[in-house]
């Protein structure tokens, strides 16, 4: 059953290093908060998976926390490039990143496997591109009824899953509606499961294209109002679409990049997880 | 921004490149009923064409937003506008798998950094994988779009840059090496029937695949989408010169420009 908590102790309870750790929500409920939290926690060694690195996974590269990363498009959306998801792959700074790269439909497979407690999943896809070839975790599988040749892509079983939501209850539910993208598959295939919520209310309301999370999967659940912020929470916020094309700025070389961590997360402290 | 003007035709209308790849995007929607928009030109495109001759159109983001109308063009395909205005939001597993999938939707959008003469797309790296020059964003959806919409429809610029002989890497399958490819290597839809250029037009050729220059912008010599494709570029024999952007095509533009990313 969850347990409700600050970010700050669920984190440390449940994040270390080492683990495998997806950070979902498809341009809304993003868990920036929670990003940071790993970040100003110095955790390391992470793997780290989430179908659309943007901002936040650009911050967790750059400070040194991923040794790994998993995912399908790694950008800033309707800006450009993620210049610290580059700097570590072009250049190896602040130190190499292995990566492992899907297409959407083929990591949210995984995902969709994960959570169905199947050893791989299954889709057209991935032949006749060079994406096969530089990935262990698609192979091909042959349909047993039809003799057809599909892709096959291993389940991914995250150590832990954080989301953002809307909201949740005393008692752990959380309620989530607008683009839920893949959270609630990424749920489900973790061993553990942190979700930020914008506020927690005493009783949740049905409401149409909700999905609700019961408590008894989830671990923690952490009050964090504006926690998708630059991202955003429907109901509560709304993109800030100029911090992304203001991060292409700050993120371009790394002594900016260092500062504005120092300055907006880190809290001016000097322990920064390299 | 350069700005060109028609070469042809009394009016001098100012429009630039970009702005003929939206209208010409827009123009080749007509007739479809349902497609899969990407960030950038294809969304303007895609809401171009709803508020000028596709009303109807529907509008589906990767996000699972199926059925946008966006009165304001979106910097993200998961913006709260989409969501706001879609018929239904569905998750992303659902989009992929029974949307796309499934066999859905009409036609898809793609751009990519590199293209070759079979619309073969890299949107991965520049250079070598293991030590890019450049490392794009990847894959995203784009090879499910490509594999599964009835048609798709390639935006990218005509230049030696992004027209190459041999891609750094193959994200997304066009017509693999010929016309056998698709089919072996289980796509259902029939791949990319339309590459739209800053300088024209090019389709696969019906027997070969191989794209096929078959249409030049206004005021765009052959010569120069020779001197742009570093292979010999096959010309139709039936080569035409597009309409400019009309004035009600540049004005619906430009205020749907005037709307970008705000909020």
């Amino acid at each position: 059953m969850a347990q409700i908590q600050s970010l700050a102790e669920a984190v440390a309870n449940l994040v270390n290093d080492g683990d495998c750790v997806a950070l979902e929500g498809f341009t809304h409920l993003i868990p920036v908060a929670a990003g940071h939290e790993i970040i100003r926690q110095s955790r390391c060694e992470l793997t780290v998976v989430r179908l659309t690195p943007d901002i936040v996974f650009d911050q967790l590269i750059g400070m040194g926390c991923a040794k790994k990363l998993v995912f399908g498009w790694g950008g800033n959306p309707g800006v450009g490039s993620l210049h610290r998801f580059r700097d570590a792959v072009e250049n190896g700074w602040p130190h190499p990143l292995v990566i492992e790269e899907h297409s959407h439909a083929g990591l949210t497979n995984r995902y969709v496997a994960g959570a169905s407690g199947l050893p791989f999943g299954v889709l057209r896809g991935y032949f006749g591109t060079d994406l096969m070839g530089r990935t262990e975790t698609v192979r091909s599988v042959v349909c047993p009824f039809t003799g057809e040749e599909l892709a096959a892509v291993a389940a991914l079983t995250p150590d832990v899953t954080i989301i953002h939501a809307q909201q949740g209850d005393p008692h752990g539910n959380v309620l989530m509606w607008g683009i839920t993208g893949v959270n609630k598959e990424a749920v489900l295939a973790a061993d553990r499961v942190l979700v930020t919520v914008e506020e927690i209310v005493e009783r949740l309301e049905p409401r149409p294209g909700g999905v609700l999370l019961p408590g008894w999967i989830i671990d923690a659940v952490a009050e964090a109002p504006g926690g998708a912020y630059p991202s955003y929470t429907a109901g509560y916020s709304e993109r800030d679409n100029s911090e992304y094309v203001r991060w292409d700025g700050i993120s371009r070389d790394r002594e900016t990049f260092l500062a504005w961590m120092d300055e907006h997360v880190m809290g001016g402290s000097t322990a920064v997880g390299r | 921004m350069t700005t060109t003007s028609t070469a042809r035709g009394e009016r001098s209308v100012d429009y630039t490149p970009d702005d003929m790849m939206i209208a010409a995007a827009a123009r080749a929607l007509r007739g479809y009923r349902v497609c899969f928009v990407g960030i950038g030109l294809p969304s303007t495109a895609a809401n171009l064409a709803r508020t000028t001759h596709s009303p109807d159109l529907v509008l589906v983001y990767e996000s699972g937003t199926i059925g946008a109308k966006p009165s304001r063009l979106p910097l993200s395909i998961g913006d709260g506008e989409l969501a706001e205005t879609a018929d239904a939001v569905v998750s992303v597993p659902e989009i992929f798998n029974y949307w796309v999938q499934g066999g859905r939707i009409d036609v898809g959008f793609l751009g990519a950094a590199q293209i070759d003469r079979f619309a073969n797309l890299n949107s991965t790296v520049i250079g070598d994988y293991e030590h890019p020059t450049v490392r794009l964003p990847g894959a995203g959806g784009a090879p499910e779009i490509a594999a599964s919409c009835r048609e798709v429809i390639v935006l990218v610029r005509q230049n030696r840059r992004t027209f190459v002989e041999q891609l750094d890497f193959r994200t997304t399958v066009g017509y693999g090496e010929g016309p056998e490819d698709r089919r072996r290597f289980g796509l259902r839809g029939a791949g990319p029937t339309l590459v739209i250029t800053d300088l024209g037009l090019l389709r696969p050729d019906p027997a070969t695949r191989e794209l096929t220059m078959s249409a030049l912008h206004p005021g765009v010599e052959l010569d120069q989408a020779r001197d742009a494709t570093p292979w010999d570029l096959r010309v139709a024999a039936d080569l035409t010169t597009i309409d400019p952007p009309s004035e009600e095509e540049l004005s619906r533009l430009r205020a749907l420009q005037a709307t970008q990313g705000q909020g």
